[in-house]
């Protein structure tokens, strides 16, 4: 009973200094609200009552005292400035009144009449959006039913409660991001994975109640799911784009009969791989098979440029002699007569030219060109004229 | 008030807490088992696949206070994680395995008695789940493991798991290998060294490819230009002769800035006219 008492003497501590909401004029002495200061507090605690507001020096002189319990408007006014207590007639000022009622009564029951329809309006209609779903449960947990976008009617909190839910949006779970997430493929390397699963609410009640944890489960579901796919599936064919898109298949179908299997209530929309990857440690051969492939193009290029390019010879060289040729078969022998003398004279034009006359004459060598070779030896390589070679002496 | 009304007040406050503690809120989430001095005597929402919700048991039950315990039983699908295992398969490879099983308490009852709460039933379970998963993998090739052929050994893992935790009257839904990976240090890098082995190989091949085909490319250009030139010249060989003789010629002599010293002959045809002969 002792504990009691002091459970009310704390309703009256948080009503201290506080306006009575239902209009009658606050604070009054005598109004029987400081008789819980009076009142038969615990032993070893200093009485605490409700402050008067209306006591000078108020708010001054409490130092030292417990920390006040209520701050009220007034209070906190009061402390400030040196006028003291403030006598505005402002909304919330001590001597503030309702205006009175036509017949005198009391606003009370209005009061309470506006609160119910409040409350009735905000917990019983309720507004779903076109992509959401609710949850409508009896007081004490049991389901009742689900409401579709548009307005609905409920019976008013706590005898029915709601739980409003986005079932459209489409969330997105990252797994295998940050770091390496090594899987093992059907050939017995390892790719570094990393995937996104886009899923959302298919069913809000089984997504409610079936799954202790809905997400955790998502989440196991799909790198269960992943990892089977990819260990069904060659490195090569993963690394390619178009094997991507068979393992994201593959994954989704698997992660959403696993799901249907639990009445998870939830809908995969898509699985995307964001990366496939070598792992670090041997990127660098996986690099290398690339420029291998670069180097066997650029090979290959090379030789086709240089097919090209004697092809073009051999074409230039078979019309030349083509057009040659055609000059020739109009008039063989002039032409041919033509070219050999045009074809010596460039050429003994610019060699030197020794005839020897007649047979059992042996020349005199060194040759001209031994000599002008001597003669650049000299200082200064003067081309002077070819001296007359000496008579060969027999 | 208080002096006025101290009777009355003590009276609701007394009422009310007796209707509270003997008021029984059961979600639709969990199952209750009323335990009476220690024996239970009912089951509230029992879980049955056939209720849809709004039918089932869950809401407002109530106990006799004192004398009723009321303990909260899941009824939604729970989870059981594994620790990261090493399975060793039949051909002495190992294998870090990653498991996870997906169990629901049917039997509130048998579960209260046997188990008592989640958390021992996790611990009762998953030494069975680990030891069940060693067995079952270890009588396949690592090769195996890898393949879907791993779905017939997760039944057979989901079976044998199931048999065990029907004794604490729970029904176990699915198990799955959620990973499989190497063990790290020799395991792993062996597999790296032959994954850079293969691709080393890969990079060679492609590098003999290219360059082979490249010969044969320019083997075919060059076989291609002897058949235009062959082509052209077989018109006349003879004029062809001459002609690339000329051609020849000039080449031979022209090239060196006229170093070249020629000795010539006075029969030769070219001088034939400088001799004055006809």
């Amino acid at each position: 009973m002792e504990r009691l008492g002091g459970f009310f003497d704390r309703i009256g501590l948080a009503m201290a200094g506080k306006r009575n909401p239902w209009g009658r004029p606050s604070g009054k002495s005598g109004d029987g609200e400081d008789d819980g200061d009076t009142g038969d507090t615990p032993s070893g605690e200093t009485p605490r009552g409700p402050r008067n507001p209306w006591l000078p020096g108020n708010g001054v002189g409490n130092r030292g005292e417990r920390p006040r319990r209520s701050a009220s408007i007034e209070d906190i006014f009061k402390n400030r400035g040196p006028e003291g207590p403030r006598r505005t007639g402002g909304p919330g000022g001590p001597n503030f009144r309702l205006p009175q009622r036509p017949g005198g009564k009391s606003w009370f029951p209005v009061a309470m009449g506006a609160i119910v329809l409040l409350w009735l309006a905000v917990t019983s209609v309720h507004f779903v959006q076109p992509r959401e779903q609710g949850i409508v449960m009896w007081l004490g947990g049991k389901y009742s039913r689900t409401m579709q976008p548009g307005t609905n009617f409920t019976f008013p909190w706590p005898i029915q409660t709601v739980d409003v839910t986005n079932v459209s949006e489409i969330r997105q779970n990252q797994i295998g991001e940050g770091g390496e997430n090594l899987i093992l493929t059907g050939d017995q390397n390892l790719v570094d994975l990393s995937y996104l699963v886009r899923w959302n609410i298919k069913d809000l009640v089984q997504f409610r109640f079936e799954l202790a944890e809905p997400e955790e489960t998502l989440n196991e579901v799909a790198e269960a799911a992943m990892r089977a796919a990819v260990a069904e599936t060659q490195l090569d064919t993963i690394l390619s784009g178009a094997g991507r898109q068979q393992v994201e298949q593959r994954v989704r179908s698997r992660m959403q009969e696993i799901l249907d299997a639990y009445d998870a209530g939830i809908a995969v929309q898509g699985v995307e791989i964001a990366r496939t990857e070598a792992p670090q440690q041997v990127i660098e051969a996986f690099n290398d098979v690339l420029a291998a492939r670069q180097d066997a193009e650029r090979n290959l290029n090379d030789a086709r440029r240089y097919e090209q390019q004697l092809l073009a010879q051999a074409q230039g060289g078979a019309a030349e002699f083509d057009n040659i040729y055609e000059e020739y078969r109009l008039a063989p022998e002039v032409t041919r007569r033509r070219l050999y003398y045009e074809t010596m004279e460039s050429v003994l034009a610019d060699t030197d030219k020794t005839i020897v006359e007649a047979d059992g004459v042996t020349p005199y060598l060194p040759l001209p060109e031994v000599q002008r070779r001597a003669r650049r030896g000299q200082a200064n390589g003067d081309a002077a004229a070819v001296p007359a070679p000496p008579a060969g002496g027999q | 008030m208080w002096e006025r009304h101290k009777f009355s007040i003590i009276a609701v406050v007394v009422l009310a807490v007796a209707l509270l503690s003997s008021l029984v809120i059961v979600p639709e989430t969990q199952q209750a088992v009323k335990i009476r001095t220690g024996e239970p005597v009912a089951v509230i929402n029992r879980f049955d696949p056939d209720e849809p919700y709004g039918s089932t048991g869950a809401g407002l039950w109530y106990r006799i206070p004192l004398l009723d315990r009321i303990q909260y039983v899941d009824r939604r699908i729970l989870d059981l994680d594994m620790r990261g295992e090493t399975v060793l398969s039949n051909d002495q490879q190992r294998l870090e395995v990653n498991a996870y099983a997906r169990y629901r308490i049917f039997d509130p009852v048998l579960f209260v008695q046997r188990a008592g709460s989640e958390d021992q039933l996790r611990n009762q379970l998953e030494p069975i789940l680990t030891s069940v998963l060693r067995q079952e993998l270890g009588r396949r090739t690592f090769a195996s493991l890898l393949t879907p052929e791993r779905g017939n050994a997760m039944e057979n893992i989901r079976d044998a798991l199931d048999r065990q935790a029907r004794q604490y009257g729970a029904q176990v839904i699915d198990v799955r290998i959620k990973r499989a990976d190497l063990p790290q240090g020799t395991p792993l890098q062996a597999a790296f060294t032959r994954m850079e082995s293969d691709r080393q190989e890969e990079a060679g091949t492609i590098r003999a490819r290219g360059e082979r085909d490249a010969q044969i490319i320019r083997a075919e250009a060059e076989a291609q230009a002897a058949r235009i030139f062959a082509d052209a010249y077989n018109k006349d060989p003879e004029f062809y002769d001459f002609y690339r003789a000329m051609q020849s010629y000039r080449r031979t002599f022209e090239t060196g800035d006229g170093q070249s010293s020629i000795i010539m002959s006075p029969d030769n045809e070219y001088l034939r006219q400088f001799r004055g002969g006809r």
